[in-house]
């Protein structure tokens, strides 16, 4: 469990999508074999609850936008709206 | 004769040289005004003014071509030392050299074999010097949030990444727009990967985590940007990973080599670029069930096993029985460790109790050797002082008793006075004889003898010789002595002629 304890430094809403999902996908296996303490097994359950719903958030964070760069005079880079010719 | 050589000067214009030149320069410029030729480029020059001036050549024929600079940044390959090309121009020539040259207009390759040739050695170059080495490659982020796409804003390109992203997983996409063939289409494509490079993580526009080189398919030719050195280098050096993208799955550009990831078309690239968000879904939701079953699981083989080991338990009091017996066992052990170190310790203290001695026996001890040592200094002074006396004594009898000293002095003074005695007559017989010849030498000496031969001597009646008239007074009385005696006289009063006469 050292290696969860570890993880759980890093506040669930810090974590990218893969590494939340890497993280939830080893608490399962972790539960599954069935050998975590009791303590340990509902402290790791809780965790995975809320990196499953980190991810659902990150999943549904996912929205299309599309902008173009510009650069003004001074050689800053900017962005425009961006429209597709369809 | 002389006429008939003449005459021939009038029929043909006499022409100056610099007609001549000009006339030449016009026929080549009407008659070659816009050529194509093929052949090798040779001793390619490229000035400080940037005009380019080299030779264009076949097996057998060689001619001067020149390329002025506002022509060269419009070509689109860049003239190089061997280059199999098909030069567009005209010929034109120089009069004050009378030089004829071809200016070029527009340069291209002659052929695909020689454009594949110099790509294939271009891309050996390249590799050589570690740009598509497999260690450089960076591993694409498994959900990137924000794709920068270098392509042309206008086309199909663009919207097929749009499509596919939407498809799978709608992200922020930032178009750099670029020109994708033809001149300049190599600088933009470098400035665009160089600039989301050079975006600063965090700022206003947010820095890409993966970017896109896309363009559509189109013939060797049209997709040369993408083969060009600095975009090849610029794609290599990217911080950012980077998918490349360019032409249809059979089209390989130099880039492809040099990215992180080749992607066959430009829809593929999308594809390369994100996960399919459904599938992302549908796998945390299968672990959501996963996490809830094998908790459940897990709780309930608790609840058995807590209940199956509370059975197992038994009877408190009985295993109280047990305890306690040991209890007792142990503490009976314990009083009988504690005692047998108690009599140990005791023996112990006896046994140095009898080592010890009683002070007064010690005491005792302290006198005796006092005792001891009192009579070995007495007899030790004693010894002392009879060795002193031995010595002395030793000394006295060395010493010599004074009568035999006196004794002894006494044979040596008799000793002496026996030499003495023996050496004295001798001492005086020498004086003696000494004397006698003293004497004999006085006698001779003696007034008595010269008196026998003469001569008297007058004495006063003191018996005193006189010697001097002058010391005789009248009346006084003398003795006159001569050789057989003396006869007493008295000194007349006569005068001094009578006194004289006398003598």
């Amino acid at each position: 469990m050292t290696e969860a304890s570890a993880a759980q430094a890093t506040p669930v809403e810090q974590l990218s999508f893969e590494a939340g999902l890497a993280e939830l996908e080893k608490i399962v296996r972790d539960l599954e074999s069935g050998n975590a303490p009791l303590e340990d097994s509902i402290s790791a359950y809780e965790r995975g609850m809320a990196l499953k719903k980190h991810c659902e958030k990150k999943l549904g964070e996912a929205q299309a936008k599309i902008e173009k760069i510009t650069i003004s005079e001074d050689g800053t880079v900017k962005t425009a709206p961006f429209e597709t010719q369809e | 004769m002389n006429d008939a050589a003449e005459t021939p000067r009038t029929n043909v214009p006499e022409l100056s040289v610099s007609e001549l030149a000009l006339g030449v320069k016009r026929v080549l410029e009407d008659s070659f005004g816009r050529i194509r030729v093929r052949g090798e480029l040779s001793r390619v020059n490229i000035a400080g003014s940037g005009h380019m001036y080299s030779d264009l050549k076949d097996e057998n024929a060689v001619i001067n071509v020149v390329c002025w600079k506002g022509t060269m940044s419009k070509l689109s390959i860049r003239p190089e030392e061997g280059l199999d090309v098909v030069v567009t121009g005209r010929m034109t020539s120089y009069p004050q050299r009378s030089n004829y040259q071809l200016v070029i207009e527009s340069m291209e390759l002659a052929g695909e074999g020689a454009l594949l040739k110099m790509l294939e050695e271009r891309k050996k170059k390249l590799a050589g010097e570690g740009l598509f080495a497999a260690e450089r490659k960076k591993k694409l982020p498994f959900l990137p949030q924000t794709i920068g796409v270098v392509t042309s804003p206008t086309g199909a390109v663009i919207r097929d990444i749009m499509h596919r992203l939407n498809d799978r997983f709608p992200r922020h996409v930032l178009v750099w727009p670029v020109l994708v063939q033809g001149k300049g289409a190599d600088e933009q494509i470098t400035a665009a990967i160089r600039g989301f490079n050079a975006m600063p993580a965090g700022g206003a526009v947010p820095r890409p985590d993966l970017i896109i080189v896309a363009r559509g398919g189109g013939s060797l030719e049209d997709l040369m940007a993408f083969n060009e050195e600095n975009v090849v280098r610029a794609v290599a050096e990217s911080e950012i990973p980077l998918i490349s993208a360019v032409g249809h799955e059979t089209d390989t550009t130099l880039i492809d080599y040099a990215s992180d990831m080749r992607a066959p078309t430009p829809t593929g690239a999308a594809e390369i670029a994100v996960p399919r968000r459904i599938d992302l879904l549908a796998q945390t939701r299968e672990n959501e069930q996963r996490l809830t079953g094998a908790t459940d699981r897990l709780l309930r083989t608790l609840k058995e096993r807590t209940q199956s080991v509370g059975v197992r338990l038994g009877d408190p009091t009985r295993l109280l029985e047990v305890k306690t017996q040991s209890l007792d066992h142990v503490s009976h052990k314990l009083s009988t460790v504690f005692d047998r170190i108690i009599e140990s310790r005791r023996t112990r203290v006896i046994e140095s109790g009898a080592k010890l001695r009683h002070p007064r026996a010690l005491i005792q001890d302290k006198a005796q050797k006092l005792d001891y040592a009192s009579r070995s200094l007495t007899a030790g002074f004693d010894r002392l002082l009879e060795k002193r006396n031995a010595r002395l004594s030793e000394q006295a009898a060395r010493l010599r008793m004074p009568k035999s000293l006196l004794d002894e002095k006494q044979r040596e003074l008799t000793m002496h006075a026996a030499a003495l005695a023996r050496l004295a007559p001798r001492l005086t017989a020498d004086k003696e004889k000494e004397l006698s010849a003293a004497t004999r030498m006085l006698d001779s000496l003696s007034y008595e003898n010269v008196i026998k031969r003469g001569y008297a001597i007058i004495r006063d009646e003191n018996g005193k010789a006189i010697t001097k008239a002058a010391n005789l007074n009248d009346g006084q009385n003398i003795t006159i002595e001569l050789g057989d005696g003396k006869k007493d006289a008295t000194i007349g009063t006569g005068s001094a002629k009578s006194q004289q006469s006398l003598f």
